[in-house]
């Protein structure tokens, strides 16, 4: 009887985590829901709505791999970039074709699918190395794609699809063809269907699928790997089917955000600051200030730290005053010893703990 | 037939010849201890039989299975778990998980019905809690199921261990210095528990410690390593009575 008692005690306390999470974002919907019906969100801060989604859902995904996997990844802003790109070509390529709902759910399912398999790929070789490497070779990944993309030319005509990574001329298409991706421009006019309710939907499902991974089987052996390597072979875990299955998850959460920020933007670039090394470092900051392994803090840094500068402007003399003593805040409750216990006590990890030195030689 | 069979294992760091022709035979059912001083190689040793150092020569043999060579985790499944001397548990990971952890194998169901909580993930996570919770009340250590493994106090992290490498169902259990840090009444305990499970478990038990005494106690026979070499082999009296043995260890 006792131990029955016990059981539900465990199934208890992974859910509160997860019901806390749940109502903070559910709490922040229905305040910016009332704040603009009654006309008190000013249009920057509602253009960022769906942006504090998107970006909550990469951090989500990045703390999954820093948090989970262990692993540090600067990349994370390329996986979101693919499946911005891959979602936006195909809504643009079907406009018209097929109708709204289906095609938004089409290229929501293409978008994730792709940075997923992106994810997988570069996985497979990063996933040998760990600490610097990895975090150079992500670094590298994410620039790669953001480069790619600047020089792809992608059109379409009668003929199909039309590619060149020179210039829109040599694309060779009819004179009624439909330039689609268009180099440093872009894509154009991608229907904007990311609507708030949509990203809060999107982000409350992709919330529970982490928890529930991580509190999986799949997911006590991605933990019992990060924890110990060595340990986690010696029970007989395949280490490297879990280190990918993580990495991959993360990848297509990433891509979610891509896919929501697409069709949030009438122009969609991939520059340093929207997919580039910056924006990968802005999510890792999102992440370590949240605390790494704490999913609902990472979207409230994210919402936090997108929203504030906005909320702000009124107070342009103390804006930036204002901002840093927030993130010096956000600093001491990462940071703070008494602050770490409580932390500790609620399972969230800090930095340092991931940084730590992989280097095993020796094995006593 | 023997469980484990070693012939002729060998192992160089650089220049450093850590292990050099060790062989040993355990039957089924044994209680069988490594000993020698610090540095003699016992470790490494244990590093070999479970692949995470791969031997320059030799062969093992698990069940008349050759497993030279072959990765950790599929050495675990071929039935040999271990602990280590400086305990590694899975420290953000609650007593229960670590055992559960252990117990990944034997249960299963997919990472989709895990994420979806089919009603496979629900049924699958109670036996799971059932299994684990039956193993750590073998070291009374079910009254901590819900406490990270890294709080527990040193005694039970060294029992946790086993109990995650029993969980693994192996037909060959490796302890490297189990008492290690233990004081006199502690390691007792230890002693009996380890007594206790070769028989609930139906486990061979190979145990490196450096305090003779301690394993005179429960081992029926010894292997002492000096050096990297095979000082001494046989029954634990003999072993005990070895002039060679004395005098390289007991002497001092
Ligand atoms: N990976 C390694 N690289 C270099 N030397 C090692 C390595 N592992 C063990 N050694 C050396 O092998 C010798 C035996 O070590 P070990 O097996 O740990 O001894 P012990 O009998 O105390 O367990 C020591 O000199 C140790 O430094
Ligand atoms: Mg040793």
């Amino acid at each position: 009887m006792k131990k029955i008692n016990k059981l539900a005690l465990f199934a208890n306390k992974s859910n509160q985590r997860l019901f806390t999470t749940i109502l903070v974002i559910l709490v922040l919907y229905v305040l910016m829901t009332i704040l603009d019906g009654t006309g008190n969100l000013s249009s920057l801060m509602k253009g960022l709505l769906v942006p504090v989604c998107a970006y909550s859902l990469v951090a989500v995904g990045l703390n999954l791999c820093v948090g989970y996997l262990g692993e540090l990844s600067l990349g994370h802003a390329g996986f979101m970039c693919v499946g911005a790109f891959s979602s936006a070509f195909f809504s643009k390529a079907f406009v018209g074709i097929i109708p709204d709902v289906p095609r938004f759910i089409l290229s929501l399912l293409i978008g994730t699918a792709l940075a997923a398999l992106f994810g997988f790929l570069i996985a497979i070789p990063v996933l040998r190395l760990s600490g610097d490497y990895l975090a150079i070779v992500t670094l590298a990944f994410g620039e790669i794609i953001k480069n790619v993309i600047n020089v792809l030319y992608v059109g379409v005509d009668s003929q199909g699809l039309h590619f060149s990574m020179k210039d829109m001329m040599s694309l060779g298409m009819e004179p009624g063809g439909k330039i689609i991706i268009n180099g440093a421009q872009g894509v154009t006019g991608t229907p904007r269907q990311s609507t708030f309710t949509i990203s809060v939907v999107l982000l409350l499902l992709a919330i529970v699928i982490t928890y529930n991974f991580v509190n999986s089987r799949t997911g006590r052996a991605v933990k019992a790997i990060r924890d110990n390597q060595i340990a986690a072979e010696t029970v007989g875990l395949p280490i490297t089917k879990y280190k990918l299955i993580a990495f991959t998850l993360s990848a297509a959460i990433a891509g979610v955000g891509g896919v929501l920020y697409a069709h949030n933007i009438s122009s969609l670039t991939a520059t340093t600051n929207t997919f580039g090394y910056n924006m990968s470092i802005m999510i890792l900051v999102y992440v370590v200030l949240g605390g790494i392994g704490s999913f609902s803090g990472s979207i409230i840094a994210a919402t936090i730290l997108t929203l504030l500068p906005e909320m702000l402007r009124g107070l342009s003399n103390y804006r930036m005053l204002i901002y840093s003593v927030v993130l010096i805040m956000l600093m001491l409750f990462n940071w703070a010893p008494g602050i770490l216990k409580w932390r500790e006590a609620h399972g969230i990890k800090n930095f340092k703990s991931i940084l730590k030195s992989k280097n095993t030689k020796e094995v006593q | 037939m023997s469980l484990l069979e070693v012939t002729n294992l060998g192992i160089s760091f650089g220049g450093l010849r850590a292990v050099d022709e060790f062989n040993i035979s355990i039957d089924k059912g044994q209680l069988y201890g490594l000993i020698g001083p610090n540095g003699a190689g016992k470790t490494t040793v244990f590093n070999m039989l479970t692949g995470i150092y791969k031997p320059t020569d030799g062969k093992i043999f698990l069940d008349g299975v050759d497993i030279t060579g072959k990765r950790t985790a599929e050495i675990n499944k071929a039935g040999i778990a271990r602990t280590f001397q400086n305990i590694r548990l899975f420290g953000d990971q609650s007593v229960l998980d670590n055992v559960k952890i252990g117990l990944h194998n034997s249960f299963e169901y997919s990472t989709a019905t895990g994420i979806f909580r089919l009603p496979k993930y629900f049924a699958t996570e109670k036996k799971m809690d059932e299994r684990a919770l039956e193993i750590l009340s073998v070291f009374g250590l079910d009254k901590d199921a819900d406490v990270l493994a890294s709080n527990l106090p040193y005694g039970k992290q060294r029992q946790l261990e086993i109990a995650r490498a029993l969980a693994t169902n192996p037909k060959l259990l490796l302890l490297d210095e189990p008492a290690a840090g233990m004081n006199p009444n502690e390691t007792k305990d230890l002693m009996n528990t380890i007594a206790l499970i070769r028989k609930e478990f139906d486990v061979t038990i190979l145990l490196i410690e450096h305090d003779m005494k301690l394993v005179s106690g429960i081992c029926e026979k010894l292997t002492v390593l000096n050096f990297g070499r095979v000082l001494s082999q046989g029954e634990t009296s003999t072993v005990l009575n070895d002039p060679e043995v004395i005098k390289a260890y007991l002497g001092e």
